[in-house]
């Protein structure tokens, strides 16, 4: 029985023709108490559970899944990992995730494909050229790693840029976070999925929650199509339908809810070695490791639970991607889909105790969901294990908005999330 | 590509229009008495339906403001009606 993956198991399983795999992880059924609960069994939500374990000693928990794992947005993003924020709080917080995204293949014994191929974000005017600069000044001074390049360096990064003197957004120069990267999104679900099974945490699909068990004004379990579990912590970790259940729970988010869509174009031969972002378009992309050109853009505007996507949008990102690359104009598109995200009205998360005790929170991370999975889970499972708020997670606490003292890093980095 | 019916020009491609707000939401006055947690409410909270809502919508080629009933899974549009209550 092969449990634990290695060249070595790789080999021996091929030998006896693959019959000793196991399955990664077990599907229980629920028991009718835990000492924490997980709704969500997305990246946040399995993360968390796998961190209470690692970190804190707790496994006797659940993570609930109203689908299968990972087949939400963790299923759904464009797999972009980077930190290259601009106020300090949010640089702690993403370089943090893209910290423990660098050992996590090792960790989990899960290869979730890391490839740090670097995140270029190129400027179309003098102006835009300063903001680029002050945001790198301040990711260096924040701690991570950024280069302000010109134009030869960022025609140097993607030689298929539109280098044109016609091109309705010239190329003046661009950001370089050279850690950023993309890794494979299924991969991390499943792995840390597999890792939190094989620490005693029981993963249960097909399972969704109807509502909280409140006795005393104090969360202590929820209603589920399975029927009650209760628990005394329960952590929250459902994106874009964190509305949906906070109203079950009795109270309201700063959270709307959009699509976010994607699409992928036919595999094609290597062309591009690291991942582009046009400020002017707003659309990005970059090329998977079977070839396909991997696009995303902004949100929909039209606030939606439809994992689905609207036209205008899908032509904005298309003609954005020609205005870029100009020879992907040839290119085929093979695919496109989208997640509900929940966007916060200052595009950062929030992380911290809900207005009903022992009910925990983990949402708000609008389209910057996937790059902050470690990082969520290990904070989200501080949290709940201690009831306190790590550092780093404090300032993302639901209270600024009553403070005022909001981290808006739409304003900060022009990151549109 | 959706239509949305403005209530003074008909029929127009979504992309005319813009989300304001959910509909329903009165500022909190006098400023005086308002607190912080009341105005951080009034400003950034929202019940974010999944299904039936009412909402805020400019049409911004003609500038005025309307009420849209909608769905927001299905994207059904039920009703579009100008802010002094006329059905479109």
């Amino acid at each position: 029985m092969t449990r634990r993956y290695s060249a070595f198991s790789l080999f021996r399983e091929g030998l006896r023709g693959h019959t000793g795999w196991q399955p990664a992880w077990r599907s229980p059924q629920p028991k009718r108490r835990y000492d924490a609960i997980i709704i969500g069994g997305g990246g946040q939500g399995l993360a968390t559970a796998y961190y209470l374990a690692k970190n804190h000693g707790m496994t006797n928990v659940a993570v609930l899944e109203k689908s299968w794992i990972g087949g939400g947005n963790t299923g759904r993003n464009t797999t972009t990992i980077r930190s290259n924020y601009f106020y300090p709080e949010s640089v702690a917080l993403y370089d943090f995730a893209l910290k423990l995204y660098e050992g996590l293949s090792r960790e989990l014994n899960y290869n979730i494909m890391l490839s740090q191929r670097g995140v270029v974000t190129v400027s179309h005017s003098d102006a835009e050229m300063e903001m680029a600069a002050r945001l790198v000044n301040a990711m260096q001074i924040n701690g991570t790693d950024a280069e302000l390049l010109d134009r030869d360096g960022v025609l140097e990064k993607a030689p298929l840029l539109n280098a044109s003197d016609e091109a309705r957004y010239p190329i003046f120069g661009g950001t370089w976070q050279g850690r950023a990267g993309v890794a494979r999104h299924d991969a991390v679900a499943w792995g840390y999925a597999r890792a939190a099974d094989a620490k005693g945490i029981d993963i249960i699909q097909n399972c969704e929650v109807t509502g909280f068990i409140v006795e005393d004004g104090r969360c202590v379990g929820v209603e589920t199509s399975l029927g009650p579990i209760r628990s005394d912590a329960v952590g929250l970790a459902v994106a874009g339908h964190s509305g949906v259940l906070a109203a079950k729970a009795g109270f309201a988010l700063p959270i709307r809810s959009y699509s976010l869509q994607a699409m992928v174009s036919e595999p094609v031969k290597p062309c591009l070695d690291t991942v582009v972002l046009y400020l002017g378009t707003g659309t990005y992309l970059f090329q998977s490791d079977k070839g396909e050109i991997v696009v995303g853009g902004g949100l929909d505007r039209v606030p939606s639970y439809a994992q689905r996507g609207n036209p205008p949008m899908q032509q904005h990102v298309i003609s954005g991607m020609l205005e870029m690359f100009p020879a992907f104009g040839q290119l085929r598109m093979l695919r496109q889909w989208a997640g509900v995200v929940d966007v916060v009205p200052d595009s950062s998360p929030i992380i911290g105790p809900s207005p009903v005790p022992g009910l925990y929170l983990n949402c708000g991370w609008g389209t910057g969901g996937f790059k902050s999975i470690p990082a969520g889970g290990w904070l989200m499972a501080h949290l709940i294990a201690t009831g306190e708020h790590h550092d780093i997670s404090r300032p993302f606490d639901l209270e600024r908005f009553a403070t005022g003292r909001l981290v808006d890093e739409a304003a900060g980095s022009g990151i549109a999330h | 590509m959706q239509l949305f019916s403005c209530p003074f020009c008909g029929s127009r491609d979504e992309t005319e229009f813009v989300f304001g707000a959910e509909a329903g939401k009165t500022r909190p006055e006098p400023a005086a008495e308002v607190s912080a947690d009341t105005w951080g409410r009034y400003l950034h909270f929202a019940d974010n339906p999944r299904g039936p809502t009412r909402e805020i919508w400019q049409h911004v080629t003609c500038g005025e403001f309307f009420l849209m009933e909608r769905d927001t899974v299905s994207h059904a549009v039920a009703a579009t009606v100008d802010l002094r209550g006329d059905k479109a």
